[in-house]
């Protein structure tokens, strides 16, 4: 299978504070990537260098063309709709207003109006809630609403930056039996950033573990879940 | 009981002065989250521009167009310029820079166009028409411009996409640059509209109070008063407030204060909404879940 995303050599951080060390990884054309690590390993900040909200160094492809020091609307513009950690919500708008901006640079608008139905379809309680405003949605709807407005963009590629943070157990596991069928449905290559490996895991093609800025273990996410040297030293289960 | 009424109608001419003033503000907050005070000295260049054209001969409704798209375009270019820098700048920081550009402005414009008092023209009959003459022709076709680019305003915001981008951009600009939002040209058009809607209200103000560099001192108090009083993130509702402080102006100086407090009671206006209730009469309190 053909990459969509490639990542070579890539250095990120934060003013002075380097975190990324030089991460090499793929995303497969149409499957899901997963990328572990505990707390401050550089999950995040890898995800940031991909859309272009962090200084960073590198190579990132993304299909034919390279996306690394481009702006992130230019990014968004070639497919790649990221869910930032904390769901990233407009609060002070409705719900309506976060999945119409979910859509904001498609011209379409009966491709548009599809997708609406099909978000729909994927999480009903966002018709429900259509009008109220976003900030009083629970966590686990407003994580909905997050993923929901990522899906309206009609992306290549997903990023999910922890969607399973403070979210009751019960919930994390609706999203995630939500996120299988996008996963069989929608076609879209999905890199998923999980500090819940075993969940991850079992969504996931292939994984990689990120360790202080670096990658120490890459491979099938079915072989790393039934390692379990690496299950124990590393995912701590 | 007739003066009552002619100080409610009055307080609604002068209320329609501020309601267009205060329109800008609103126009710029919600575009940037900010309250720039030195709105009111834009507003007096801009009018003095127009002056000029009128001066060199310009027919009126043809210099009111360009000095609206020159406008829009100093507005513009102010954001650029002054106001990109201070992107990651704490608030206070472009407080500073607020204060700073109404100084400039208004000395810059003193100094362009000298410090006479001068008449400016009304494209509305001036003689008193309605409500028994209590009311101007002027003052009449004022107030039916604030409504229409209030109803401009409100459309914009709420019902297009680009009204719906700038909200977002000023509410969280990250997650806008995450759906593809230009939030640099979100503000700048922000900017650009404030300063325009800023130019139209100089223009409809200057007939009554007649234009010196200072014109808009008194007025911006007002105009932030009726803004915060209806909710500054309301464009109805700093119409509203703008009506209100007018007629609540009016009414506490001619049977309250008198003419020398009027003044303060728009500060006490401020004071008592802020107190009571900070996000203004129909301001939208934003709740949220932790």
């Amino acid at each position: 299978m053909p990459a969509l995303l490639e990542v070579r050599s890539l250095h990120a951080g934060y003013g002075e504070t380097h975190v990324l060390h030089g991460i090499d990884f793929a995303v497969e054309q149409g499957g899901v990537t997963a990328l572990l690590g505990a707390n401050g390993a550089g999950k995040t900040t890898t995800l940031r260098a991909i859309c272009g909200m962090v200084r960073s160094s590198g190579e990132i492809h993304l299909g034919d063309d390279r996306i690394d020091g481009r702006p992130t609307e230019d990014i968004v513009q070639r497919g790649v709709a990221h869910v930032p950690d904390g769901r990233g919500t407009f609060v002070e708008l409705t719900v309506e207003e976060n999945l119409r901006l979910g859509a904001y640079i498609r011209r379409d608008r009966q491709g548009v109006a599809r997708d609406f139905e099909r978000v729909f379809g994927y999480f009903p309680r966002l018709r429900e809630r259509f009008r109220q405003q976003a900030g009083t949605l629970s966590g686990g709807e407003q994580q909905m609403l997050a993923i929901a407005r990522a899906l309206l963009l009609g992306p290549r590629l997903l990023l999910l930056d922890e969607p399973s943070f403070g979210l009751a157990p019960l919930i994390v596991q609706e999203i995630f039996a939500i996120m299988h069928r996008i996963r069989a449905d929608e076609g879209v290559s999905i890199l998923l950033v999980e500090q819940n490996a075993s969940l991850a895991l079992e969504i996931a093609e292939q994984a990689y573990l990120l360790e202080t800025g670096r990658i120490v273990v890459s491979g099938p996410a079915a072989e790393i879940r039934r390692d379990e040297s690496i299950r124990r030293s590393y995912l701590g289960y | 009981m007739e003066g009552v009424l002619h100080q409610v109608l009055s307080g609604i001419a002068s209320g329609g002065i501020y309601a267009s003033v205060a329109l800008a503000l609103v126009m710029i907050y919600q575009a940037t989250h900010h309250v720039n005070f030195a709105q009111g000295e834009m507003a007096t260049f801009s009018t003095y521009i127009a002056l000029t054209l009128i001066n060199a001969g310009v027919a009126y409704w043809i210099a009111f167009v360009i000095t609206v798209a020159v406008s829009f375009l100093i507005g513009l270019l102010i954001e650029r310029i002054v106001m990109r820098p201070m992107m990651d700048a704490p608030v206070l920081a472009s407080v500073g820079v607020f204060v700073g550009l109404l100084l400039i402005i208004n000395s810059s414009t003193g100094w362009m166009f000298d410090y006479m008092i001068k008449t400016f023209p009304t494209p509305f009959s001036g003689a008193p028409v309605l409500f028994q003459g209590y009311v101007s022709g002027h003052e009449l076709g004022a107030t039916f411009v604030t409504l229409v680019v209030l109803v401009a305003v409100y459309l914009f915001f709420r019902h297009t996409k680009l009204g719906l981008a700038m909200r977002a951009a000023a509410f969280n600009p990250v997650s806008a640059r995450l759906v593809g939002i230009h939030v640099g040209w979100m503000l700048a058009l922000g900017w650009g509209l404030a300063a325009a809607i800023g130019a139209i209200a100089g223009m409809m103000v200057a007939p009554i109070v007649y234009l010196d560099p200072n014109m808009m001192a008194g007025i911006l108090l007002y105009a932030f008063a009726g803004a915060l009083l209806g909710g500054i993130d309301n464009p109805l509702g700093a119409v509203l407030g703008g009506f209100a402080v007018g007629i609540i102006e009016n009414l506490a100086g001619a049977y309250l204060v008198g003419t020398s407090l009027k003044l303060t009671v728009a500060l006490i206006i401020i004071v008592a909404v802020l107190v009571v209730k900070p996000s203004g009469v129909l301001g939208r309190t934003v709740l949220s879940r932790v």
